[in-house]
């Protein structure tokens, strides 16, 4: 499909592209191979179509994924696992009864996003496949230790979340490769939650923070932290000395300040428009203390 | 979102009362509601090609070569044009604005440069957005593409953005014919301040500065343009908040009569002052659609509307105050600069604003004012809703609370012991105003309005939550601000009523709507000075064929002036009918009633004419009443209404603000703004225009900032960036208004437009530092945004925020 032809009918103005909506991965990655078109695939489109209205991306085809019938699945496997297709909308996965019992941090990650149209159009695997470092899905992600299948020319592998986000608007996903799903292992009883300030209601976070915290059968004492910070580096940022400073302690004010101050020393933010470096740091901290306290409240 | 002044729901139904003060709903909105309104888009011109412009990268270039060829050849093109092209068309300027008038002139000598703007840049650039190349193809899409063939060669030359080094010796001239880069200056005092300061028991320096924002209407700006091929004429559909102006341009660049141009301001979705001044882009569509021979139509992207449609509020004020040891003002000294952008469109407008409102409702009686506008390489600043009041009131509001601080005094008190008497109105300020007059205050209660928002924002409340200390490093501050406000600038606006022969009003004024309800609020006044049912009155606005004179709706203008010329048409019309009808009834004059339409004897008990008998049938039905030119009887006036001086409104605004030590964020608890605008015309749209003002003051307050680096590259070039506050952060405003009516105008109304985005920067920054007063923090500039308010928090002593 090429432009409108109308004179004065339409509102964006993206350099010319192609499109197709493929009915199989195997017809998708056939497009993506088309390396003279510089094929691109369409999800939601929540942040191509403008990015493509501003002509900052310029693809010749655009591959749009949400037709491939299994794409949309969303359903925990036999070990409990969450499996999140390609095609899932953001507000499908946040309101599916299965994601907000077992996992309650991807849903309030999500219900940050933007508005509830963005949401409605927005997918899961689109946001992580974008990564924008101030984000919430890409931090909810490695927080709950997802894993991400890709397909391409050479078959399907498995990236994990260390690995997946490579730098700003990077991933391990190449070109030629399609993002088929996102799996989340099972983390019951685990306390989390998501914290971010943003300038105004539904924008990307200043800066954020994902935390998970376990305890201990002794129920004292944190078995296990996990902290995700957004907006806080090129890539969603886990500082080892926050969760160290945090693992093994009752999460009281000495083990909060300790990790307060690991952030503090730890994160390397970058300055911009809304905010310094130096805000997005002490903010980060301070959200860190309050999503600590959050977590361990929610732990079971 | 507004909890209002309680007018109650009254239903419009004629009880025998006046409509001027009921809240009729607006009869907008029924249309606009349901996708039905007429943009300059929604033109439907067949067979149009879309211009799309090549705008400058650089901020201060040469320009070294520009290529056409490839853009030429590319699909879809029709033509391509360069500053070469079109140099032997007049480089544009807006000469109503850049016009000093003559008091003025005489009494304070003011410098003004004039800086014509070529309609495509020829030599030099001057800003980032500046139009360099226009391209005109079969629809946008093609446009564009042949935009990015057009191959600009550019030798970039040193940048100015800060105006303070703009005016330095030796800095690189933006304009090669002027000696400096000094847009406009000029000082004005009163009494002798320098004796004033150096016997003042405290004095106060401070230096503030109002950062640049813009208006950001919901419609971007809009021109398409037509020869019609069976008249000759030249019509241009554009979203212009002034299109006399517009026509008047338009005839001059194009070499035409202006009568052979027809400027149509259809609906608008908002101007507050960024289409108030001429464009090139306005100029060159309708060159464009003369010499293609066919429509064109260009609309604005919100890319170019940001970074280069006019900008606003950009000031430095190096002020101080003094007082005796009561806080009585004795003086007080301001030396502003304003950043003019790389061009000088609309002179004195801005900076003599800033001059005659920074003294705002209190009593100095002695003044050192001087102005210095300044042209750097950025887009060009204009004025936005409020024009220069914001930045001088935000100056002046902080500098009282510093001053208040440094006395010891709670800051309302200080303001209650300077405040202009109701009883010393009409008020002499010593300044000369706007227009080249002594200037003074018409009328206005400030003392009734601070009350009343002191008492509506519960300051002892506050000071004794503030007593118990913050939770969870959770501050409590309360602000003040105050201001007045000359509306309802001339130098005229005119208004024509016609009686048609079914009876029905119509009513054309010069000044067109960009969402203020006129339809609404003129119908209102045209039915009690005429005597006929709201229902009856048609209002066309903004179309230059309907009134052949008109200046348009900037300056919070538009009620004084088309109200009061509507009203008095009306008037004049109602005396013709009266008349007319005594003729067929043969009967006196004087014996007759108007009402609802309908002409009454009055001692009579039934009705003895309607309108429509009365204009549609005379003699035989169907036809005129038959006159020889000299004996006008037709129903028809036309008035040009001329403001003897300004209509002062005023305002005082109080916030109650939570401001977050930890993250900096400031939350609004509370929000009174109680206002004088004189007689209200239409409580309903009068709420929507203070509410929204208020909402656009806040945006500034706390959210909004037009960025440039160093290299002259605006860094908030989209809405990802440049935040626009939505419903969620504006909270529901406590609203309180009192009426003192003008004695300037008949009507006794002033103008509001502006006045609710006048006071929120200053009030809200009053509050953030009330908050933050136990660490010594001192607000100096905006928007607040959480980074800023740590920022303060940080150089005041509290680094670690962890909890």
């Amino acid at each position: 499909m090429r432009r409108p032809e109308r004179p004065g009918g339409s509102r964006l103005k993206p350099t010319p592209f192609d499109y197709s909506a493929p009915g199989s991965v195997g017809e998708v990655l056939a497009l993506l191979a088309d390396e003279e078109r510089e094929a691109k695939v369409l999800a939601g489109g929540q942040s191509l179509i403008p990015m493509l209205s501003m002509r900052l991306a310029r693809p010749g085809l655009l591959v749009d994924i949400t037709r491939v019938p299994g794409l949309d699945r969303l359903y925990a496997d036999a070990s409990g696992a969450l499996h999140i297709g390609a095609a899932v909308r953001q507000s499908r996965a946040a309101d599916d009864p299965v994601v907000r019992d077992g996992w309650p941090l991807l849903a309030a990650a999500i219900r940050r996003i933007g508005h509830p149209q963005i949401r409605h159009r927005g997918t899961v695997c689109g946001s992580l496949a974008h990564h924008d470092p101030a984000a919430e899905l890409p931090a909810a992600a490695l927080a709950l230790d997802a894993r991400f299948v890709i397909a391409g020319p050479g078959g399907t592998r498995t990236v994990g979340a260390a690995d997946f986000f490579v730098a700003t608007f990077q991933t391990a996903v190449a070109p030629d490769e399609l993002l088929t799903e996102v799996v989340l292992p099972p983390r019951a009883g685990d306390g989390w939650a998501f914290e971010e300030l943003a300038r105004r209601h539904g924008d990307f976070a200043t800066v954020g923070v994902a935390v998970t915290l376990r305890r201990a059968p002794d129920r004292r004492t944190v078995a296990a932290a996990r902290a995700v910070f957004c907006g806080a580096g090129p890539v969603p940022v886990r500082l080892p000395a926050v969760e160290e400073a945090l693992t093994g302690t009752d999460a009281g004010a000495a083990a909060l300040d300790a990790a307060a101050s690991a952030a503090l020393a730890g994160l390397m933010p970058a300055d911009d428009v809304h905010a310094t470096a130096a805000y997005r740091r002490e903010a980060a901290a301070h959200l860190l203390v309050r999503a600590c306290t959050l977590a361990w409240e929610r732990c079971s | 979102m507004s909890h209002g002044p309680s007018h109650a729901p009254q239903q419009p139904a004629p009880d025998g009362g006046p409509w001027t003060g009921r809240p009729v709903p607006r009869v907008e909105d029924d249309r606009l509601l349901r996708g039905n309104g007429r943009y300059v888009d929604d033109v439907a011109l067949p067979g149009a090609a879309e211009a799309a412009f090549l705008r400058s990268p650089h901020a201060h270039a040469r320009i070294r070569s520009v290529d056409v060829t490839a853009a030429l050849a590319a699909p879809g093109v029709v033509a391509v044009w360069t500053g070469a092209d079109v140099a032997h068309l007049p480089a544009m300027l807006n000469r109503e604005e850049l016009r000093t008038p003559p008091g003025l002139a005489e009494l304070l000598d003011p410098y003004v440069a004039i800086t014509p703007m070529p309609l495509l840049a020829t030599d030099k650039v001057l800003y980032v957005g500046q139009p360099v190349a226009v391209v005109l193809a079969e629809n946008r899409y093609l446009a564009e593409d042949a935009l990015e063939l057009v191959d600009v060669r550019y030798a970039p030359l040193p940048v100015l953005v800060d105006p303070d080094r703009a005016l330095t010796e030796g800095a690189p001239l933006l304009h090669d014919d002027l000696r400096d880069n000094t847009a406009v200056a000029v000082a004005t005092n009163v009494g002798d301040p320098d004796a004033a300061f150096a016997s003042a028991h405290t004095v106060v320096s401070e230096e503030f500065q109002a950062h640049r924002y813009v208006a950001s209407p919901i419609e971007t700006r809009a021109v398409s343009a037509q020869v019609d091929p069976y008249s000759g004429e030249l019509t241009v559909w554009s979203n212009t908040q002034t299109p006399h102006r517009v026509r008047e341009a338009t005839a001059h660049t194009l070499g035409l009569d202006p009568e052979r141009v027809r400027v149509i301001a259809t609906d608008v979705g908002g101007g507050f002052g960024q289409k108030g001044i001429l464009y090139v882009e306005e100029m060159l569509v309708p060159y464009a659609a003369r010499v293609l021979g066919r429509p064109v139509l260009w609309r604005e992207d919100r890319n170019e509307n940001l970074t280069a449609s006019s900008h606003a509020r950009e000031q430095i004020h190096r002020i101080e105050l003094a007082a005796d040891a009561e806080g009585h003002l004795l003086a007080v000294r301001d030396r502003i600069t304003v950043n003019f952008g790389a061009y000088n469109m609309t002179g004195l407008v801005v900076p003599y604003n800033s001059v005659c409102h920074l003294l705002g409702p209190y009593r100095v009686p002695h003044v050192d004012i001087d102005v210095v506008g300044v042209l750097t390489n950025t887009t060009f600043a204009t004025p936005y809703r409020g024009a220069g009041r914001p930045e001088s009131v935000f100056a002046m509001e902080r500098a009282m609370d510093r001053l208040a601080a440094e006395l010891g005094l709670e800051p309302a008190e200080l303001r209650a012991r300077n405040l202009v008497g109701p009883d010393e109105m009409p008020y002499a300020t010593g300044l000369v105003d706007r227009s080249g007059k002594p200037q003074s205050y018409d009328s206005g209660d400030f003392p009734e309005l601070l009350r009343r928002a002191v008492a509506k924002a519960d300051l002892e409340g506050v000071r004794a939550r503030q007593r118990e200390g913050g939770r969870d490093g959770r501050l409590v501050g309360i602000g003040f601000a105050m201001y007045i406000e000359a509306t309802g600038l001339g130098p005229f606006e005119t208004a024509r009523i016609d009686i048609a022969p079914s009876g029905r009003v119509k009513l054309a004024i010069g000044a067109p709507s960009q969402g203020q309800g006129h339809r609404t609020s003129m119908a209102q006044i045209a039915a009690d000075a005429i005597g006929v049912p709201f229902d009856a009155v048609d209002v066309v606005g903004g179309d230059t064929s309907a009134t052949p004179f008109g200046v348009g709706t900037i300056a919070s203008r538009a009620l004084v002036n088309a109200g009061n010329a509507t009203h008095r048409a009306g008037r004049l019309v109602r005396e013709k009918i009266i008349e007319a009808a005594a003729r067929r009834l043969g009967v006196p004059a004087d014996g007759l009633d108007l009402r609802e339409g309908v002409i009454t004897a009055k001692d009579a008990e039934k009705p003895a004419l309607t309108l429509a008998e009365l204009a549609g049938r005379a003699p035989l039905p169907g036809t005129p009443e038959p006159t020889d030119g000299r004996h006008g009887t037709e129903l028809s006036e036309t008035v040009h209404f001329r403001p003897p001086g300004f209509a002062v409104s005023s305002g005082a605004h109080a916030a109650v603000v939570e401001v977050d030590e930890h993250t900096g964020e400031t939350e609004i608890l509370h929000y009174v703004a109680v206002h004088d605008a004189g007689v209200i015309v239409n409580p309903m749209i009068a709420e929507g225009q203070v509410t929204g003002g208020i909402a656009q003051g806040i945006g500034g307050a706390l959210y909004e900032e037009m960025i440039y680096g160093p290299d002259g590259q605006p860094r908030t070039g989209t809405y990802m960036d440049y935040l626009v506050p939505t419903s969620s952060e504006i909270p529901d405003l406590d609203l309180d208004e009192i009426h003192t009516p003008s004695p300037m105008n008949d009507l006794g109304v002033k103008g509001l437009g502006e006045g609710g985005a006048i006071a929120p920067q200053a009030v809200l920054a009053n509050a953030v530092e009330d908050a933050l007063r136990p660490f010594g923090v001192v607000v100096r500039r905006g928007p607040l945004s959480p980074s800023r308010v740590r920022d303060l928090l940080r150089a005041a002593g509290r680094p670690t925020t962890a909890r």
